[in-house]
C-alpha cells in the first residue's frame, strides 16, 4: 500500500517539526519489526487520522510529543518514521 | 473471601490512565486487598461490595491495556484474566470496561475486541463530569445501541458518581454457562477495520468541541518546554528531596520520643536481666529505629503518588527518553526507576511495563542504584553525625545538600552502569518508546490518601515481620555468649556478632570500615535500615555510656573518613535479601540476583576506598 501513495505522500511524520499538521496516509513498515505496525495502530495512527507536532524533546528535539486525533501520543521519531503524512498546505 | 458461591465475578478492564483505580476504590471503599498474582508479581488488586439490590461482588482492578496482544506481563495478566485462563484465578461473570470519557476513542476499540469474548459487558464512562465541562456532548443511548452494551456515565471521585453503574451491574445476566469466546489475536487490518467502526460510531455519538483539553495544552506547553520543563522537572525532584528531610523531622522526633519513653518505663517496670535486655534493648529499640523513617517514606510516596494522578510521570518520561535511551535504556523505565527512590522492590516490579527482555533486564539490574528510602535512614544518621548543620550560600540546607548529592550519585552511577551493560552484553536496538501522554487531572485527595497509606501499611508489614525479626535475631546475637568471667572488654566483643564483625574486620579495613560496621553490613542484608538498628544495638548493649543519640555517639566514635567511606559504601551496596529475592522472581533464575550482588559489591567497594583515601589525605584520619 504504501508504494501506492508516494505519488502523495510528501513527508513522514518523523522528519517534521513542531507545529507539522498533517493526515496519516500509511505507515511504511519496509525494513520495520512487524509488531509495531500493530503498536502505531493500536494507538491511533491509522489512515485518516488527523496528526499535530506539539512539543520535542530537549535533547536532540527527541521524542515528539503527537496530537493523534483528540488524544496526545508521546514517540521516538525513529519510529515516527513508519507513519507517512500528507502536510497540509501552508497558509 | 473467595470461597462465596454466589458471588458475581467481575473485572474492572480499561486504558492506562482512565481512572480505573478511583473507580475501584469508589465501589470497594476499605474492602478491598493488594496482593499479587499467583507465581508473578503483578500487584492483584481485589476488593468486596453488594450492590443496592443485594448483589454481592467480587471485582478485580485488572492492569491497564490497550489491547489483548498482551507484549508485556502485565498485559498478560489482563488476557488471561479476560480470557478466563489465568491461574489461580475463577472464570469472570462479566467485565466493567472503564474508559476516559474525554477520550473514548482507544478504549471503545478494545470494548469491540472484548465483547469476542462473549461475556457480558458494562461501559462506564468515567470522570463524566470534565467530559461534560470540557463540552463534550455524549449521546449515551446511541453509543450502548450502537455497541451492543449498555454504558452509563460515573464519576469516581464524587459521591453518588457510581450510582448508574452500580444499577447496570444489578441489571446484568449472568449466564451459567457462556459460549466459547471467538476472541482471536487481531492482525493489523483487523485493527484498522475495528478502528473504522470506532470512527463510525464516535461520529454518531459523541461531538467533541475542538479545543476541548485547553487546559491541558496550556500546561504542557510550560511542561514539556525544553528549557523550562527541564527546570521544573529538577525543580520537583528537588523539593522532593528537601522536603523527604525536613517535613518528616517533626514527626521522626515524635517517634523518637514515643518510643525512647516506652524503653524507660520496661527498665523501670522489670528487673533487670535477660528479659528486660530483649524487650527494651532487643525489640522496643529495633521496632522504633525502623518506625521512625515512616514519615519519609510516607513523603516520597505522597509525592509520587501525586505526580502520577496529576499525569506528570509520563512527562517526565518524555523528557528524560532521549538521556535514558543514550544509557541505553528506554523512556518507560523513568518511572520504574523514580519508584526505586522510594523503594527498589516495587521499581523492579513496576519494570513489567517495559515488553522487551533486555531493556527490562537492564532497568532491573540499575534500579537498586536508585537511593531507596530504606537508605535514608543511613543517611541521615551518618550525615547527622558528620556533616555540620547550616546553610550553603545562605539558602540551602548543607545537609539537604549533601542528600542531594547522593542522589545524584546513584543516579549517575545508574546510567553509566546501564550504558556498560549495553555496551559490553546486550547490543541492539530498544523497544519503541510510543506513550500515551494522558490530560492533567487534579488528584483526588481520597484516592492519593489510600495509595499512601496503603503504600505505609507494606512498609510496616515489612518491618513488623522480616526487619523485626532480624532485630530480634541481632540481639541474640550481640548478646550471647556472654562475657567470661573477669572480662575487660565489653561483652558484645565476646559474642557471636563480635565474633563474626572480627572475623571479616580485615577484609574491610582497607576501606577503614570496624568491627561495629561489619556487623551492621551483616544484618542490613535483612534490610538496609536495619544496619541503623544494628548499629543502635552493637553500640548500646557494648555496655558505654550513649547518652546522645546514636549520632552523636557515631561522631564520637569514628573518623569523618570512616563516616564518608561509609557513605559512598551505601550508595552502591546491594545491602537488601529482599531486593535480591524479588531480582531472582523476576528473571527466574539466580544467576541474575548474583551477578548484581557481585557487581554491586565490587562498585561499593572500590568507590568506599577512594572515598576513605581520599578523605584521609585531605582530612587527616
Amino acid at each position: 500500500m504504501p508504494d501506492d501513495l508516494s505519488h502523495v505522500v510528501s513527508s513522514s511524520l518523523g522528519k517534521v517539526r513542531v507545529g507539522a499538521r498533517g493526515i496519516v496516509m500509511g505507515l511504511d513498515m519496509a525494513g520495520r519489526d512487524a509488531d509495531l505496525e500493530r503498536l502505531l495502530l493500536e494507538i491511533g495512527f491509522v489512515e485518516g487520522a488527523r496528526v499535530e507536532v506539539l512539543h520535542e524533546g530537549p535533547f536532540g528535539r527527541d521524542p515528539i510529543a503527537v496530537r493523534v486525533d483528540d488524544m496526545r501520543v508521546a514517540l521516538r521519531r525513529r519510529e515516527a518514521l513508519a507513519v507517512l503524512i500528507q502536510p497540509d498546505q501552508e497558509t | 473471601m473467595d470461597a462465596a458461591v454466589d458471588l458475581t465475578r467481575l473485572a474492572l478492564v480499561g486504558n492506562p490512565n482512565c481512572g480505573k483505580t478511583a473507580l475501584f476504590n469508589a465501589l470497594t471503599g476499605s474492602r478491598q486487598k493488594v496482593a499479587n498474582y499467583a507465581g508473578v508479581t503483578v500487584e492483584r488488586k481485589a476488593g468486596l461490595f453488594t450492590t443496592p439490590a443485594g448483589r454481592a461482588v467480587h471485582i478485580l482492578d485488572l492492569p491497564g491495556t490497550y489491547s489483548l496482544r498482551a507484549r508485556s506481563p502485565d498485559e498478560q495478566v489482563t488476557r488471561d484474566a479476560v480470557l478466563g485462563q489465568l491461574a489461580g484465578e475463577s472464570e469472570l461473570d462479566a467485565f466493567v470496561c472503564v474508559a476516559d470519557a474525554t477520550n473514548l476513542r482507544l478504549m471503545l476499540r478494545l470494548v469491540l475486541e472484548l465483547k469476542q469474548i462473549g461475556r457480558p459487558i458494562v461501559l462506564a464512562l468515567n470522570m463524566y463530569d470534565i467530559a461534560r465541562r470540557q463540552g463534550c456532548e455524549i449521546d449515551v443511548a446511541s453509543l450502548a445501541r450502537e455497541l451492543g452494551v449498555p454504558v452509563v456515565p460515573t464519576v469516581a471521585v464524587k459521591r453518588d458518581g457510581t450510582r448508574a453503574l452500580l444499577d447496570a451491574i444489578d441489571a446484568l445476566q449472568v449466564q451459567a454457562d457462556v459460549p466459547a469466546s471467538q476472541w482471536q489475536e487481531p492482525d493489523a487490518n483487523a485493527v484498522r477495520a475495528t478502528h473504522k467502526q470506532v470512527e463510525q460510531i464516535l461520529a454518531d455519538c459523541v461531538r467533541v468541541p475542538d479545543n476541548a483539553d485547553r487546559f491541558t495544552t496550556r500546561v504542557d506547553r510550560i511542561l514539556l518546554h525544553p528549557v523550562a520543563g527541564l527546570l521544573v522537572l529538577f525543580s520537583v525532584l528537588f523539593l522532593m528531596f528537601q522536603a523527604v528531610f525536613t517535613w518528616a523531622a517533626p514527626l521522626m522526633d515524635m517517634i523518637t520520643v514515643l518510643f525512647d519513653g516506652a524503653g524507660a518505663l520496661v527498665q523501670q517496670a522489670l528487673p533487670a536481666g535477660m528479659l528486660q535486655s530483649l524487650i527494651s534493648d532487643g525489640i522496643i529499640a529495633g521496632l522504633g529505629g525502623v518506625l521512625v523513617f515512616l514519615p519519609q517514606i510516607m513523603i516520597l510516596f505522597l509525592f509520587i503518588i501525586l505526580l502520577e494522578d496529576f499525569g506528570y510521570m509520563a512527562r517526565a518520561a518524555f523528557l528524560m527518553d532521549k538521556l535514558m535511551g543514550r544509557a541505553g535504556l528506554h523512556g518507560r523505565a523513568f518511572i520504574p526507576l523514580l519508584s526505586s527512590f522510594a523503594c527498589a522492590i516495587p521499581g523492579i516490579m513496576g519494570t513489567r511495563v517495559i515488553s522487551s527482555w533486555r531493556d527490562r533486564l537492564v532497568t532491573i539490574l540499575v534500579a537498586p542504584l536508585m537511593t531507596c528510602s530504606a537508605r535514608i535512614p543511613v543517611y541521615t544518621l551518618i550525615i547527622g553525625a558528620f556533616i555540620p548543620r547550616g546553610k550553603v550560600a545562605g539558602v540551602i540546607d548543607r545537609q539537604g545538600l549533601v542528600m542531594f548529592g547522593l542522589y545524584a550519585a546513584g543516579i549517575v552511577s545508574a546510567l553509566v552502569v546501564a550504558m556498560v551493560m549495553r555496551l559490553f552484553f546486550w547490543k541492539g536496538e530498544s523497544e519503541p518508546f510510543i506513550m500515551e501522554l494522558p490530560g492533567y487531572k487534579i488528584p483526588d485527595v481520597r484516592n492519593v490518601v489510600r495509595g499512601v497509606l496503603q503504600r505505609g501499611q507494606i512498609f510496616l508489614r515489612r518491618a513488623g515481620t522480616i526487619i523485626f525479626a532480624m532485630m530480634v535475631v541481632i540481639w541474640f546475637l550481640s548478646t550471647f555468649p556472654g562475657a567470661p568471667e573477669g572480662a575487660t572488654e565489653p561483652a558484645i566483643n565476646y559474642s557471636l556478632a563480635g565474633i563474626i564483625g572480627h572475623a571479616i574486620e580485615p577484609l574491610l579495613a582497607p576501606i577503614g570500615f570496624n568491627w561495629q560496621i561489619a556487623i551492621a553490613l551483616i544484618t542490613g542484608m535483612a534490610a538496609r535500615e536495619v544496619a541503623v538498628a544494628a548499629l543502635g544495638t552493637v553500640y548500646a548493649v557494648s555496655g558505654e555510656e550513649t547518652g546522645g543519640a546514636l549520632g552523636a555517639l557515631l561522631a564520637a566514635q569514628w573518623s569523618l573518613p570512616v563516616g564518608l567511606s561509609f557513605l559512598a559504601w551505601y550508595i552502591f551496596a546491594p545491602q537488601c535479601a529482599s531486593t535480591l529475592a524479588v531480582v531472582k522472581r523476576e528473571t527466574n533464575s539466580w544467576r541474575w540476583p548474583l551477578f548484581m550482588f557481585g557487581y554491586m559489591v565490587t562498585l561499593a567497594y572500590a568507590a568506599s576506598y577512594l572515598v576513605y583515601h581520599g578523605a584521609m589525605m585531605l582530612f587527616g584520619g
